[in-house]
């Protein structure tokens, strides 16, 4: 069986990881679902949010539709930001402790992202 | 006997002279990057909302003053852009339209989406807040 890695390569143990396709497949699923939701959001801004006041925003918002479709679009939408960063990190960060850092660092900046704006949809949701 | 010279291993960037497909790939990824920077505004926008009235409108007048505006203006010409060439790439992954003219229509086709969805969408806003 002849072997297709350097020496070197073989010696530092860094073969494929055997994983990684979902990151494929959920950034394809997450393209999917943004078609209907960014297309929704910025009809929404158009339409209804872009010429009213907080008032229009938090009536707009607590409309069980607008709710529920803002929180599945900020889902997707962080979803697929991450995984594009993470995929451009691996691309261009060469040095191997800063592309560590970077990708810990994007892992919970989208984290907490993510639950800063769903929370702050629901408090306007659920508040009186 | 060996020679000093770094050749190249395959032809890159410096080789090929830029065309419509690479140059949108590229940008596939440029406008995504400066998208995610959307999202930090987005995250901060919901905040202010649901913060109350006071830390809303200083978001709207932070987002509705000139530098707001061409930030705005160009997410929406990225999300477009994006969002077409997406598609583009969506309909490759299902092994459609790959050879060179249908790939070359498609991309004139989302140059055109995108150009013609962001002029329509500044326009429409334009007009329904009736602020010239």
């Amino acid at each position: 069986m002849t072997q297709l890695s350097t020496p070197l390569s073989r010696v530092r143990g860094w073969g494929s990881a055997k994983e990684g396709t979902h990151y494929f497949i959920a950034q394809r699923l997450s393209a999917i679902a943004l078609i209907p939701l960014a297309l929704w959001f910025v009809v929404s801004i158009v339409f209804f949010i872009n010429k009213g006041d907080h008032a229009n925003l938090i009536a707009w918002l607590q409309s069980p539709w607008n709710a529920e479709l803002l929180v599945l679009f900020i889902v997707f939408l962080f979803w697929h930001t991450y995984i594009g960063l993470q995929e451009i990190f691996q691309d261009y960060v060469h040095h191997e402790v800063l592309k560590a850092i970077s990708l810990i660092s994007l892992k919970f900046f989208v984290i907490i992202l993510t639950v800063a704006s769903l929370w702050a949809i629901l408090r306007i949701a659920l508040g009186g | 006997m060996t020679t000093n010279v770094k050749r190249p291993l395959s032809p890159h960037l410096q080789i090929y002279r830029p065309q419509l497909t690479s140059v949108m790939s590229i940008l596939h990824r440029a406008t995504g990057a400066f998208l995610s920077l959307g999202t930090i505004v987005l995250a901060y926008w919901l905040i202010a909302a649901a913060n109350g009235v006071e830390t809303y409108q200083q978001a709207q007048s932070l987002l509705g003053s000139w530098f707001g505006l061409l930030l705005l203006f160009g997410w929406t010409f990225a999300l477009f852009y994006h969002l077409s060439n997406g598609i583009r790439h969506l309909f490759w992954d299902a092994g459609l339209g790959v050879d060179i003219k249908t790939s070359y229509t498609a991309g004139k086709l989302v140059w055109m989406m995108a150009f013609v969805l962001t002029g329509l969408a500044w326009f429409l806003a334009f007009s329904i807040k009736g602020v010239g």
